[in-house]
């Protein structure tokens, strides 16, 4: 059955990968299964929208706010819009000693954005240490690791997602 | 001459297709999980117990004796926990096993699960390591299919099943009862302690929570013996270590050594960092991820083994080793490390909440030449108003992020005090827009 915020196929699609997760957790634990229950409406909608939210809490039987409080205090959930790509930059101090703040002034110069902003094509953030540190400089774009990045990587990268 | 380290943890690392069940399995796996499985569950804790394996996830508590707390007669369900929440600055060793090796920490997830008694175990990866989630996610289907994991384990009368959670990105659910409020679907707020989670874990029933590198051990102890594993490290800790060095060294990266190695050894030896830049000398290196006081340079003669950092009052962490030279702002690499723990503490202790943005705040006038004299008072107030130091673990919050905050605070300040007066007395870095060191430029 369809809903304003899903079609009935979308519905279709959310209800089957929510019970295999539901699959991992004791079954009185039904509300554990909140992070991944986010990630696949993310992965399916951009975003955890107001409405989205309700959704997943309503599935998991638990009140609109926890899914609230749980999307809010993990970054890599989005509780607005992202840009079309999420680029994640590591200038914690290992990749600081091999470039990073750099690399981060580069990118906000290339993508015309400052770190911190989103416009429709980018999000560009600073973010925590990425595990990259023997690869430094390092980010992700939508969550996939670019490790030893120079400027010429920079460019080849960024270039093709133009 | 500094003896090689024998490979037990990365000895697959570089073989063809290294992370399959197949590549594995040609070079020797799942034969200690089948000799574990001949064993008492006793008999297998005993062994882990005797090998003097160490937590390498940051704490460094003996792990035979962490599995040891698990209550043998609760009629709860038990859990093992895997902590791959790998996060602390300057540490990226867990992610290469992962990636490299994932059948080496399932062979290790079994042969736990088998001697705890647990049904159910979880690895929780961070959510940046969505690659490598989807590789152990694939081990875990080549185990699946094999009979490896499942209702029967290699036929025997004992079943296990493993899950593979994605984290979201939180700093603090790499803190062990952070990271079972996130598996319990919450936010990722620790837990005061005690009951430890051995007692009242995940979903309230006794829990062992162990790092990646500590269990991907667990084959070779099964394998080669308590004995030889213990003989490999020093009196209080066996085997080898992962050490990841990064920062301004000539060949960073992760290595594996042997417990005697300093930290001057593992810059300098041709077979780990193979020395500082030209003309560059070591100005201050942090041991044990960026949690861990820093050291000078007069003090790097220290081995990178549990008991003797501790004696030093610093830590073994997570191995991760931070190199820093003589060109490199301390101001500047302290704001750097203070404004991380700022944005990533989690909010619910007061003296982290409100210290740890205070103290970037502080940092950041002094590295932008607007520090007034008092501030590096202050700026030492609130650190000792988180954690008091030495020795570590004097912190007034729920969880050690808060001790992270004040470590670095007190023993940069320590050390490098007149660097950070010249910063209040010349009204700016006295490096100027070159703060970084040597490799500190973005290359062409």
């Amino acid at each position: 059955m369809g809903s304003p915020f899903f079609s009935a196929e979308e519905q279709r699609v959310f209800d089957a990968k929510l019970s295999e997760i539901l699959a991992h957790y004791p079954a009185d634990r039904k509300s554990a299964a909140m992070l991944p229950a986010l990630r696949l409406l993310q992965e399916m909608k951009g975003w955890l929208s107001p409405d989205g939210m309700r959704l997943v809490a309503k599935a998991l039987e638990v009140p609109p706010e926890r899914a609230y409080e749980v999307a809010t205090f993990y970054v890599m959930f989005h509780t607005h819009k992202p840009g079309k790509h999420v680029v994640d930059v590591c200038t914690n101090l290992s990749c600081s000693l091999r470039g990073a703040e750099d690399l981060l002034a580069y990118l906000e110069a290339k993508l015309g954005l400052r770190a911190g902003t989103s416009n429709e094509k980018w999000t560009l953030r600073e973010t925590e240490c990425l595990a990259s540190c023997g690869t430094a400089p390092c980010l992700q774009v939508d969550e996939v690791h670019h490790e030893g990045l120079t400027r010429g990587r920079v460019d080849a990268l960024f270039d093709k997602l133009s | 001459m500094l003896p090689a380290a024998e490979k037990v943890i990365t000895r697959n690392w570089g073989k063809p297709d290294s992370w399959t069940l197949e590549a594995y399995r040609a070079n020797g796996g799942y034969r200690s999980l089948e000799k574990a499985l001949g064993m008492t569950p006793q008999a297998v804790t005993d062994e882990v117990k005797k090998s003097n394996l160490r937590g390498r996830g940051g704490a460094g508590f003996p792990t035979g004796m962490k599995w040891s707390f698990v209550p043998k007669d609760s009629p709860k369900p038990k859990y093992l926990a895997v902590n791959a929440d790998e996060s602390e600055p300057g540490t990226f060793k867990d992610r290469y096993i992962l990636e490299n090796d994932p059948h080496m920490l399932l062979e290790g997830v079994t042969i736990a699960a088998f001697a705890l008694g647990v049904r159910t175990a979880y690895v929780y990866a961070r959510g940046e390591f969505k690659f490598q989630a989807e590789r152990l996610q694939r081990a875990v289907e080549e185990a699946y299919q094999a009979g490896i994991l499942g209702p029967t384990v290699l036929g025997k009368p004992f079943g296990l099943d493993v899950f593979v959670v994605r984290g979201a990105g939180a700093y603090i659910c790499g803190e062990e009862t952070g990271m079972l409020e996130s598996l319990e679907g919450k936010k990722g707020w620790p837990r005061l302690k005690p009951p430890f989670p051995a007692v009242v874990g995940l979903f309230g029933s006794p829990t062992v929570v162990n790092n990646v590198e500590t269990i991907a051990s667990v084959p070779t102890i099964i394998e080669r013996g308590a004995a030889w594993y213990a003989g490999l490290g020093t009196e209080k800790s066996g085997g080898t270590r992962l050490i990841c060095l990064s920062g301004s060294v000539n060949r960073p990266g992760v290595f594996e050594i042997t417990l005697q190695t300093t930290v001057r050894q593992l810059i300098e030896d041709e077979r780990y960092g193979q020395g500082m830049p030209a003309g560059r000398k070591v100005k201050a290196v942090i041991p044990g991820g960026s949690s861990a006081p820093v050291l000078a340079a007069h003090e790097i003669d220290v081995e990178l083994e549990f008991e003797a950092l501790k004696k030093i009052d610093n830590m073994a962490g997570s191995g991760g080793v931070i190199v820093m030279d003589d060109t490199t702002c301390m101001v500047r690499s302290l704001w750097r490390v203070i404004r991380f723990y700022a944005e990533e503490s989690c909010g619910q202790c007061t003296p982290c909440r409100e210290g740890a943005p205070w103290a970037a705040r502080l940092l950041r006038k002094l590295e932008e030449g607007r520090g007034e004299p008092e501030d590096l008072e202050i700026l030492l107030h609130v650190a000792h108003s988180i954690a008091p130091f030495p020795p570590i673990g004097l912190g007034n919050t729920i969880c050690a992020l808060g001790d992270s905050v004040a470590l670095p605070i007190h023993s940069f300040v320590a050390r490098f005090r007149e660097e950070f007066e010249a910063h209040i007395s010349q009204h700016r870095c006295p490096f100027g827009d070159r703060p970084w060191g040597h490799y500190g430029a973005l290359r062409a």
